[in-house]
């Protein structure tokens, strides 16, 4: 046959090219602590306004049992609300898909809650779930997922080729099976992109929320509290656990969407 | 040379088909896409549509297949309502694009009819394998369609469109994205397999010489309203090859039809004047 095909991905990259990949970033990285910490031991930057890194990785290693304690209070905030709100998002997005109706009555609420400043809202749901409990924080989380999560799930479900619908309608194919064997994987693209966004936004509101009133071994009382203190570089070692928890939660959702479509144009090498 | 199994049994019955677009909204246009059909296709044949842009041949297609409702007139398939003939799973659909799914793999793709109706794993792989054999793709079955090159896509939609044995293949430009010489390889490939499967097919196109070369029969269209201004039978050697494109009486084929299209465009621009007149009286 003189058609010519592109052979089947092999195992795709390699270890070096991965490292090579890592190695740049890292040195940037690297350089800019460099440059930070240079810059504020020359300009004699009093360490309330900005700690040099070395001081705040002193603090990290000094505060280690008390930083950890307070993150791991707060990730299950975070993972809490990040299931919460998506799971609503999800289920409020296929509804809105499924039903034109629906989507007209229900879009308008939704674009009210997302519009309401979480910074208002953070108090009020303290109120409502209990101050020093978990569950406030990871309602905050949840209220500030769900937008993205939902509207994306909608848009995905109804994402479809046209010529895909008429093709399985030719096929007299039954509506679960088109949303089973298109909609759904059309729309799992739309929902990865929302969840990666969701990460960042479920961090943000958990740690929003221990700021109106949490225990202190929390992300948000403990950077709170330290900048009170003017000691800025316990704050700030607490900062970058936050972040850490944030690329961390960012990453395990790019490990799940190669796991689940691995057929995606993105994750294809020598494509045709 | 073979002679094609073509029979008197009638597999397609248009009567008095006629399809007129709605407009919505203010600017209600109201489009008249096919008036007055009446076409008989009988079992084995391979049939083309052929016409201007606008003509209303897709339509056409997708009145037969059921895909869009008539708005006058009977559609008959097998015997029965076009409808029911789509949910007795008579027809097998390719169109211009592929539509292939990226996330199953070829052989998948191929299944993919077979499981709407809940047939067994085992009888699945078996008939898609068979399938992917009748269009030369048995090696690609674990590739992805996107590692294949377009008429290795439009292939696999063949393969799939088969996969149940339709009464009736309706092919909606199957090649009109593929190159020239990609074209003129699926068209003998297509020829083949109508061969072997003895398919009834209904064929859109744009392309004169497809047509004449492809088809029993080319139902020749014109546009606003889309009507049927000429049927030419295509009276080639049943056993058509690449020397086919080369005979006289092909070049002639070519040629009554190209004149019946300009007679019908004529047609179709004093309709539009006609139309335009009437507006502004």
């Amino acid at each position: 046959m003189s058609v010519v095909a592109v052979p089947a991905p092999s195992s795709g990259v390699t270890v070096a090219s991965t490292l090579r990949g890592w190695l740049l970033p890292l040195g940037i990285f690297v350089g800019f602590l460099v440059v930070w910490d240079i810059l504020v031991r020359f300009l004699g930057l009093p360490q309330f306004i900005l700690p040099a890194p070395s001081r705040i990785a002193e603090a990290w290693v000094a505060y280690l049992p008390e930083l950890w304690a307070s993150t791991t209070y707060t990730l299950v905030e975070i993972i809490a609300g990040l299931i919460i709100g998506s799971c609503a998002g999800i289920l409020m997005g296929a509804v809105t898909a499924r039903w034109v109706g629906l989507r007209e009555s229900l879009l308008p609420f939704a674009v009210a809650v997302n519009s309401i400043p979480i910074i208002a809202f953070a108090p009020l749901l303290n109120n409502w779930f209990g101050l020093d409990s978990q569950l406030s924080k990871a309602m905050v989380a949840a209220v500030l997922c769900f937008f993205p999560v939902m509207i994306n799930t909608a848009r995905g479900l109804l994402h479809v080729d046209p010529a895909a619908l008429e093709m399985l309608r030719s096929g007299a194919a039954s509506e679960a099976q088109v949303f089973r064997m298109v909609r759904v994987p059309s729309a799992l693209p739309f929902l990865f992109t929302a969840l990666k966004v969701a990460t960042t936004l479920a961090t943000i509101g958990a740690i929003i929320g221990e700021y109106f009133g949490a225990p202190s071994l929390s992300i948000g009382q403990y950077i709170v509290r330290y900048a009170a203190f003017l000691n800025l570089e316990r704050s700030w070692a607490a900062i970058v656990f936050a972040c850490s928890i944030g690329i961390g939660l960012y990453m395990l959702v790019v490990a799940v969407e190669r796991l689940v479509m691995p057929w995606h144009s993105s994750f294809r090498v020598g494509e045709a | 040379m073979t002679e094609r199994p073509t029979t008197d049994d009638v597999v397609v019955d248009l009567r008095g088909v006629s399809k007129v677009f709605e407009g919505r909204g203010q600017k209600a246009a109201r489009v008249e896409a096919l008036s007055g059909i009446d076409l008989s296709v009988r079992r084995g044949e391979f049939i083309s549509l052929i016409g201007p842009s606008g003509c209303g041949k897709s339509t056409l297609l997708r009145i037969v297949g059921d895909l869009i409702g008539v708005s006058d007139g009977t559609v008959m398939v097998n015997g029965k309502l076009a409808r029911e003939a789509r949910l007795a799973r008579e027809y097998g659909m390719v169109f211009q694009a592929p539509v292939l799914f990226d996330w199953r793999t070829v052989q998948r793709n191929v299944e993919l009819p077979l499981e709407i109706i809940g047939r067994p794993k085992e009888e699945r792989e078996a008939r898609a394998r068979e399938m992917l054999a009748l269009v030369e793709l048995g090696d690609f079955a674990g590739h992805h369609p996107w590692q294949l090159s377009g008429g290795m896509q439009q292939r696999a939609a063949i393969a799939r469109a088969l996969a149940l044995d339709p009464a009736i293949l309706l092919m909606d430009e199957p090649f009109g994205a593929l190159d020239e010489m990609t074209r003129e390889r699926m068209n003998l490939e297509l020829l083949r397999i109508w061969e072997r499967t003895a398919t009834t097919v209904i064929f859109v196109t744009h392309s004169i010489p497809e047509a004449v070369f492809l088809s029993t029969r080319v139902v020749v269209m014109s546009a606003r309203p889309g009507r049927i201004t000429k049927i030419v039978p295509v009276d080639l050697p049943h056993h058509r090859d690449v020397e086919t494109r080369e005979m006289e009486r092909y070049f002639e084929l070519v040629t009554e039809v190209r004149e019946s299209l300009r007679g019908s465009e004529g047609e179709a621009v004093d309709l539009r004047r006609v139309a335009a007149e009437g507006l502004s009286a």
